[in-house]
Parts: C-alpha cells; sequence; structure tokens
C-alpha cells in the first residue's frame, strides 16, 4: 500500500512528456514512479491523437488515391469502403505502441500506478481510484506532464454525440453523411480530410481569415485551394452562432465574413478550436501552484520549475506549442536539470507539422514575424512541380520558402508544403540548430531524384541561383 | 608530481585578462622560459613564459578570461595528461580534412575560405560549439581585405591617445582618396548589396572607448594650433644622418627633436605636465613623454621614462624599441602607465591638421602632422619652407588659453631655433 521508500521522480501523466521523463530520470539512475490515469499508456498522442490520427490519414489517403489509380494504368474494379477494419487497423497499431509504452517503463524499472494523480503537501504524490486514494508517494521531485484536452465553445459544448471532439472523431462508428468541423487549424484540417476522404460532405468553419492562423500566408492560400479542390469546403472569417437539434441531426447557423449567415446540416459537428491545459484534480489550488489567469497553464520558471520547490511541469500543461516532440524536449531538459545537469530547450527550432495532403511543415520564423521584427531577409522559393521525384509520385503540388538573413545568410525560418515534408522539415531544423546558411544548404548536395531537392533549390534561390528555375529578370 | 603555471602578475591594477593563444600544444615538452600564451589586458598583449619544465597540460581554453594568479596549466613530468575535451574535437576531424588541426567546416564556410585564401585556424567561431559560421568567415574575409588596404594605402589618421578624435580632412595629398575603412566597398564589386557585419570590439578597443568616454566628459578639451617651419631640423637631419646612423647605431628621426623641445616646454610649463584627480592638480617634475603607436588592435602609447635625461640618440632608440615591442605585443606592463605627456604623430599617415585627445589622466597631448612644403612669407618675400601643423589639445579646468598657446609657440621656437634647444634657451 504505502510506499515507505521514497522515490526519486514521479511523474503524473504517461504521455510523450511524462513517459519520457521518466525514462530518462531512470537512465539518470534515479528511483522513478508514474501515475497515469488512463487504461493505457501513452497520453493523448498515443490513445486520441497524433498516432491513431496518422493511422487514419494514411488509410483514408489511400482510399481516396485509388480513385487516380487509372492514370499509374491500374484498373480497379469495385471499391469499397470497411470502416470497421479500417479502424481495426488504427487501434492495433495504438494498441502496440501503448504496449510497447508500458514495456519500456518496465524495462527501465520505472514503477507504474493506475490512477488520478494529485499533489498532497510536502512532495507527496496522492494515486486516486475508485473514489479512494489507493497510494501516497513520497518524491524528492514532482513532474506534472498531465497535458491538455479540447476546449469547448459555449455556443457549442461537447454532447460526445452530435457535437463531437477530436477523440470521438477517430473513432465514429460510420462516416457521417455531413460533418461540420469547427476550427480550421491542423487538426480540424486533418480530421476533415479524413472524413472528406471516406465520403463525407465537409464543411470546415474558421474564425480567422486563413487556415491554419500564424502560418505563412502563402501556404494558407494553397493549402485552402487545394483542400476546397478535395471536395472540401470552407468558410474563412466564419464562427458557429448556433446548433439545434433536430432529429439526431443538427442545424447550425454560421455568420460568414460577409455578415450573412448560412445554415449547415450536420450529422456531427466536430469543435477543433483548440486545447485547454488539463490540470483537474491534481490539486493546484490547494498547493498554491500558480497558473496562468486566462490560459490556466501552470507556470514555470525556465528550469521548468513551478512556485513550489520540487514541482515541475512540461508539456500541453504549461502551455506553448501544443506539440508531443516539445513535450520530449522538456520532458529531458526538466529531468536533466533535476539531475543536477544543464537543460533547455530551443524553441526556435521546434517545427509545427499538418497531415493534410499535402502536407506543410514549419520551422522558425514567418515573414509577418520578420517583418514586424524589422529584420532585412531573402526569400528562396522552389516548387515541387519543378521536382522530378515529385512527379514521378505523381503528388507535385507545393512549394518550399526558405528565409535567410540579409548578410549573414543565417537560416530563419523555412516553410514548405507539399508531399512528404513532414520528413524533409528535419534538414531545415538541423541547419538551424547549427546556425546554418542557405548557402550550406545549397552547397549540401542531396540525393536525385528525391523530394529533398526542392529544398536545395530553395536555398540556391535565396541568392537567385536555382539552377531549375527560369532566371528572374532584372 | 606537477608544476602549476598560473596567470603571472602583470602591472599595477591589472587583476583579469583574456589568453588569447596559446603558443605550445597540450602535450609539448616545455623548458622553463618558453613563452606559453598571450595574455591581453585592457593596455596590452602579453607573453607570458614558462616558470618550469615539463610536459604542458593546457586547463583553460583560449579566449577565456582569467585572474591573476589562476591556474592555467600544469607541467607533467610524465605522460602527457589526459586532453581537455575541446582538443579531443578537432582531433577526430583532423584525419579526413585537409585543413591544419581545425574543426569541420560547412560548405559555406570552405567556400569563403578557398576563394580568399584564409586560414580556417586564425577565424573566431562563434557558432554552437565554436564552430565558424558563414558569417564569421564573411568577416574574416572583410577583414583581410581591410588590413590588406591599409597596408597599401594609408588607413585613416588615427593619431590621438586613446581613440582617434579627428576625421581626416580632405587632404590634396598624399593621403590616398578616403582611405579605405570596410564599409566602402571599390565599385561594382558588391553589385549593389548592401551588406553590413558585427564584429565584436577587441578587447583593447573596448577599453579604449570607455576611457575615451570617461575622459571627455569630465574635461573641458579645446585644441589649439601652430605652424612650424621644419626647415632647420630637416637640414640637420640631412647634414648628419649618415653620421649619427654610424655612431649612434640608430637612424634620427624627428621625434626626438619633439620629445626634447616637449620636455623644455614642459618645465616652463609646468601646468601642462599635470593630471587632474578630484578637485587636485596635480603637477609633476618628471617627464616620461608617451609616444602613440599604432598597431592592429587599436592604439596604444608606451611611455619613454624620464625623456629629459636621455639624448638624442637614446630617445630614438627607445621609440623605436617601443614601437616594434608594441607590434610583437612584447611590452611591459610598466611601460603603458603612468606618462606625463603625449606626441602622436598623424603625420606618418598622412594628416595635415588634427585635434587629438589627451591620454587620460594627462591633460594634454601634442600632435605632430604631416610636413609638407608650402610658400611662406620671410620678410615679404615668398619662399617654399617644408611646413607642419601643430595642435596641442589641453583641459582647459587646468591649462588656461594663454599657457597653452604659450607651450605651442615654444615648442615651434625651439623646432625652429634648434639652438635654443641646445642652449636650453
Amino acid at each position: 500500500m504505502g510506499n515507505d521508500t521514497e522515490l526519486d521522480v514521479v511523474v503524473i501523466g504517461s504521455g510523450p512528456g511524462g513517459y519520457v521523463a521518466a525514462l530518462r530520470a531512470s537512465q539518470l539512475g534515479l528511483r522513478t514512479a508514474i501515475v497515469e490515469k488512463c487504461d493505457t499508456f501513452g497520453g493523448t498522442c498515443l490513445n486520441v491523437g497524433c498516432i491513431p490520427s496518422k493511422a487514419l490519414l494514411e488509410s483514408s489517403h489511400r482510399f481516396a488515391e485509388i480513385k487516380n489509380a487509372g492514370r499509374h494504368g491500374i484498373v480497379v474494379g469495385d471499391v469499397r469502403l470497411d470502416l470497421p477494419a479500417m479502424m481495426g487497423r488504427k487501434d492495433k497499431i495504438v494498441g502496440g505502441l501503448t504496449v510497447g509504452v508500458a514495456a519500456l517503463l518496465k524495462a527501465n524499472q520505472v514503477t507504474t500506478f493506475r490512477g488520478d494523480g494529485s499533489l498532497r503537501p510536502s512532495h507527496e504524490v496522492a494515486v486516486n481510484a475508485d473514489g479512494r486514494t489507493v497510494e501516497l508517494l513520497k518524491a524528492r521531485h514532482i513532474v506534472l506532464a498531465t497535458g491538455s484536452a479540447p476546449a469547448s465553445l459555449t455556443s457549442l459544448p461537447f454532447d460526445h454525440e452530435l457535437i463531437v471532439d477530436s477523440a470521438d472523431a477517430l473513432s465514429f462508428e460510420a462516416v457521417p453523411e455531413k460533418l461540420v468541423v469547427v476550427g480550421g487549424g491542423a487538426v480540424g484540417l486533418e480530421l476533415a480530410s479524413v472524413w472528406a476522404r471516406l465520403g463525407a460532405d465537409v464543411t470546415v468553419v474558421e474564425l480567422m481569415d486563413q487556415l491554419l492562423p500564424g502560418c505563412d500566408s502563402q501556404i494558407s492560400r494553397l493549402l485552402g485551394r487545394i483542400v476546397s479542390k478535395q471536395g472540401i469546403r470552407i468558410l474563412t472569417g466564419s464562427s458557429v452562432e448556433s446548433c439545434e437539434r433536430a432529429n439526431d441531426r443538427g442545424q447550425v447557423k454560421v455568420k460568414t465574413s460577409d455578415n450573412s449567415t448560412v445554415e449547415l446540416t450536420a450529422d456531427k459537428v466536430l469543435v477543433a478550436a483548440g486545447r485547454h491545459p488539463y490540470t483537474s484534480g491534481l490539486g493546484l489550488e490547494q498547493l498554491g501552484v500558480a497558473t496562468g489567469a486566462k490560459s490556466g497553464c501552470v507556470a514555470v520558471d525556465q528550469g521548468f520549475m513551478t512556485n513550489i520547490e520540487g514541482v515541475y511541469a512540461i508539456g500541453d500543461v504549461i502551455g506553448g506549442p501544443m506539440l508531443a516532440h516539445k513535450a520530449e524536449a522538456e520532458a529531458i531538459a526538466a529531468i536533466d536539470i533535476v539531475a543536477g545537469k544543464p537543460g533547455q530547450v530551443n524553441y526556435d527550432a521546434i517545427a509545427s507539422v499538418v497531415y493534410t495532403w499535402p502536407e506543410v511543415a514549419v520551422v522558425g520564423k514567418t515573414e509577418d514575424q520578420l517583418g514586424q521584427a524589422q529584420t532585412q531577409y531573402d526569400a528562396g522559393v522552389f516548387h515541387f512541380r519543378a521536382n522530378g521525384r515529385a512527379l514521378a509520385a505523381d503528388s507535385s503540388e507545393g512549394f518550399v520558402k526558405i528565409l535567410a538573413e540579409k548578410g549573414t545568410d543565417r537560416v530563419l525560418g523555412v516553410h514548405m508544403i507539399g508531399p512528404s515534408v513532414s520528413e524533409l522539415i528535419a534538414e531545415a531544423v538541423e541547419v538551424m540548430e547549427f546556425g546554418g546558411t542557405a548557402e550550406d544548404i545549397a552547397r549540401t548536395v542531396h540525393a536525385h531524384p528525391t523530394l529533398s531537392e526542392v529544398v536545395q533549390e530553395a536555398a540556391l534561390a535565396v541568392d537567385n541561383r536555382s539552377i531549375h528555375s527560369v532566371p528572374k529578370k532584372g | 608530481m606537477k608544476e602549476e603555471i598560473k596567470v603571472p602578475s602583470v602591472g599595477e591594477s591589472i587583476t583579469t585578462g583574456v589568453i588569447v593563444t596559446w603558443l605550445k600544444q597540450n602535450g609539448d615538452s616545455v623548458q622553463d622560459g618558453d613563452i606559453l600564451f598571450e595574455l591581453e589586458t585592457d593596455k596590452a598583449v602579453l607573453e607570458i613564459p614558462s616558470t618550469g619544465s615539463g610536459t604542458l597540460e593546457i586547463l583553460i581554453d583560449e579566449g577565456t578570461e582569467v585572474s591573476i594568479g589562476q591556474t592555467v596549466a600544469m607541467l607533467g613530468h610524465g605522460n602527457a595528461a589526459a586532453k581537455p575535451s575541446a582538443a579531443a574535437e578537432p582531433e577526430a576531424a583532423a584525419c579526413e580534412d585537409q585543413e591544419s588541426d581545425s574543426q569541420v567546416l560547412s560548405p559555406a564556410v570552405r567556400r569563403i575560405v578557398a576563394e580568399h585564401n584564409l586560414d580556417p585556424s586564425a577565424i573566431a567561431g562563434t557558432g554552437k560549439g565554436g564552430r565558424i559560421t558563414k558569417e564569421d568567415a564573411l568577416r574574416a574575409a572583410e577583414q583581410q581585405k581591410t588590413s590588406a588596404q591599409a597596408a597599401e594605402e594609408a588607413a585613416p589618421a588615427a593619431p590621438a591617445a586613446p581613440a582617434p578624435a579627428q576625421s581626416p580632412p580632405p587632404a590634396p595629398t598624399p593621403a590616398p582618396p578616403a582611405a579605405a575603412p570596410s564599409g566602402v566597398a571599390p565599385k561594382g564589386r558588391t553589385g549593389g548589396q548592401r551588406r553590413s557585419e558585427r564584429a565584436p570590439m577587441s578587447r583593447i578597443r573596448r577599453r579604449t572607448a570607455e576611457r575615451l568616454v570617461q575622459a571627455t566628459q569630465s574635461s573641458a578639451y579645446l585644441t589649439t594650433f601652430n605652424e612650424i617651419d621644419m626647415h632647420k631640423v630637416v637640414d640637420i637631419r640631412t647634414h648628419y644622418k649618415a653620421q649619427f646612423e654610424k655612431e649612434h647605431g640608430i637612424k634620427i628621426g624627428f621625434m626626438s627633436f619633439f620629445v626634447k623641445a616637449c620636455c623644455q616646454a614642459l618645465k616652463e610649463f609646468a601646468c601642462v605636465n599635470t593630471e587632474i584627480d578630484g578637485t587636485d592638480i596635480i603637477y609633476k617634475y618628471f617627464y616620461d613623454i608617451g609616444v602613440a603607436v599604432s598597431i592592429e588592435e587599436g592604439l596604444i602609447v608606451p611611455n619613454i621614462r624620464g625623456a629629459d635625461k636621455l639624448h638624442f640618440a637614446e630617445i630614438e632608440a627607445m621609440i623605436a624599441s617601443l614601437a616594434q615591442r608594441a607590434r610583437d605585443k612584447r611590452l611591459l606592463p610598466d611601460e603603458l602607465t603612468g606618462g606625463t605627456f603625449t606626441i602622436t604623430n598623424g603625420g606618418i599617415f598622412g594628416s595635415l591638421l588634427s585635434t587629438p585627445i589627451p591620454a587620460f589622466p594627462q591633460t594634454a597631448i601634442l600632435g605632430m602632422h604631416t610636413i609638407k612644403k608650402r610658400p611662406v612669407a620671410i620678410d615679404d618675400k615668398i619662399v617654399i619652407r617644408p611646413m607642419m601643423y601643430v595642435a596641442l589639445t589641453y583641459d582647459h579646468r587646468v591649462i588656461d588659453g594663454r599657457d597653452a598657446v604659450g607651450f605651442l609657440a615654444r615648442i615651434k621656437e625651439f623646432i625652429e631655433q634648434p639652438d635654443k634647444l641646445l642652449l636650453e634657451m
């Protein structure tokens, strides 16, 4: 029952932030325990986020692409969708990975506890299950890695039947005939893509003037055009005023950018308008752990420590870009700091990826941000349609844009939309981590024929030296 | 058994320095007295010798600030000690790289190094892990271009001590047109690019800049001018040149005349040989004359101690020795402190006229300039004479205009009538 021996580290939450923190702590020789309230490890990412969505995106992409098979000289007969099988594959992948995390934790001698973790005064974590405290853990260091949850809108409270969140949308039992997606960010667009490919009539309602707010505007515009061609209706500068239930369906009133009202029928309304940090039941208030007044994010200093000595927090729960790899990087930095080593995260070199097709991948500063900071820069752009590999792979829409500081030529931002840019962005991040320049990328030999040559040509274009472009006049 | 190598005391008020370059490698066998490293202080770069013999184990990297008395290396008397990790890195890369002992260079840096024939080991790296970035390489290329130009043409005059305070006037000749500061590129070279670079100030320059601002903010500097007919001194030089060199082993220049003239004039105008300390004026009755020397890192002013007691040959020898040792970075720290009056010569760079800044805490400075043949009126006739403008910048808080003008007039007198200098009249 109660643990007499004191632990060095207790991690609450086993998502990418939490389980990486636990594994790292164990690597450094610290006695570590992890508390998870769900039946499986892996948090949002593994169970109802990154992994299942990518599995469905892959499956739905193949389904949609089959109609292009004729281009390749492949004659396909009757094509049908077996949704349960598709979901089954996704579940299997998720199951495998969550079991994998459990195995890793065990192999690294991390003690695991199933239940809700909450903070008790003076370095204790209570594990609560079945309405009572089943364990009381003493720990020198506590790491909060409780992540985030989908944010609801006042006009659209979740009922998980008609008005659903992203987790629900990964497990629909049938393809909704009409789907309204509220929110044109990464999550909204990815799930819109999945169901549109599987046959749903999808409308995306986005509050801001562009999809993927904050993203390079050229990319947003191109993505909008492509996604529209894929059959998804986009309403930017629009918001949902109300949703009325009528016969299991919803009547959604949308105010559009020209101030008119559009009425949409929806079998499902997916609200993907952001996520809020998950802190309920942690006992933060009782302990006096400081959180952001508006955001609710746990406040931490540069060393990831909260205002309570020995209590740390990482990942989505402290805000910032809600990305799994950011959480993982913070996990390692925080544990290194706990172990007395230096630890930090380079937030300037964290990429964001959107898994629509074509994909979007960006890292560093946008042109808008550079303009606001009055930083002088040169931009180099190259399109995938001029790339042999992209043409051969039948996916050549998109471009790579590299922004380099004038004078030093240092790469400040790289923005991509195109096939597999989720992988191509890694080169850009690496170069930026080393303070590299566009010329460095340009002079590095990139294998041919690959999509990565687009990155090289964009780098050459920074200096107007792209080989495979028509020379600019003037 | 291991011996410690510590940073020795290098002069009054110096408590820290930066190890600029290790002149011996980790693992080298060194002898007592071998120069181990160069130490940059606020005033100069000094060579520090070993205090023993043995195998060198370097503990502190180049570019690190150290304190006087800090142990920076060990001398082993057995096998070479384990290398610090920084030394191990370049080793790994050396076998695959044709550059000497340097790190692996990025593609852009390789191109710049090749294009400009740079020495990568001489480029300061500001990138991750000390890597040389493209910016670093570009800067090095620019510096190389600038110093190459400065060597051929003449750099902007830098006669003031401790920092240049004048702008070169539009001299007709001999100074070549606007001796290139690094911002001015030859036409057509940059093709319209408006490039700029950022380079950290050297320690000496930073300290110079600080002192300069401090001095000018608290002082009331004015400059008075005069002109000197150099023909008599020129004649003396021409006449005795060969003989002087033969007898004393050193060429006779103009500086020795001016140093002597100054010593004499300072005796007559005690207020010009002073230092201000709070609300007190310290009058000095010894004559340590500073001679400004321009080196790569900036301007430094070594002093000729007791210049009034030295004769011409000794002064010339001292000046030559100080200048050479300044460039070789072998000045003793005491040679850079305690001067009472300074002479600076912008004339060697072609300056016709300027307003030097006194070397704090001195209260005055004499500026010599280029000698130019000009028509002058003597006894109502026009004759051509080799003329030099001289400038005396003085701190008006201590020195009145009358004394400043009088001092300068005396200098003029001594140079134009060297007999008076000889007879101390």
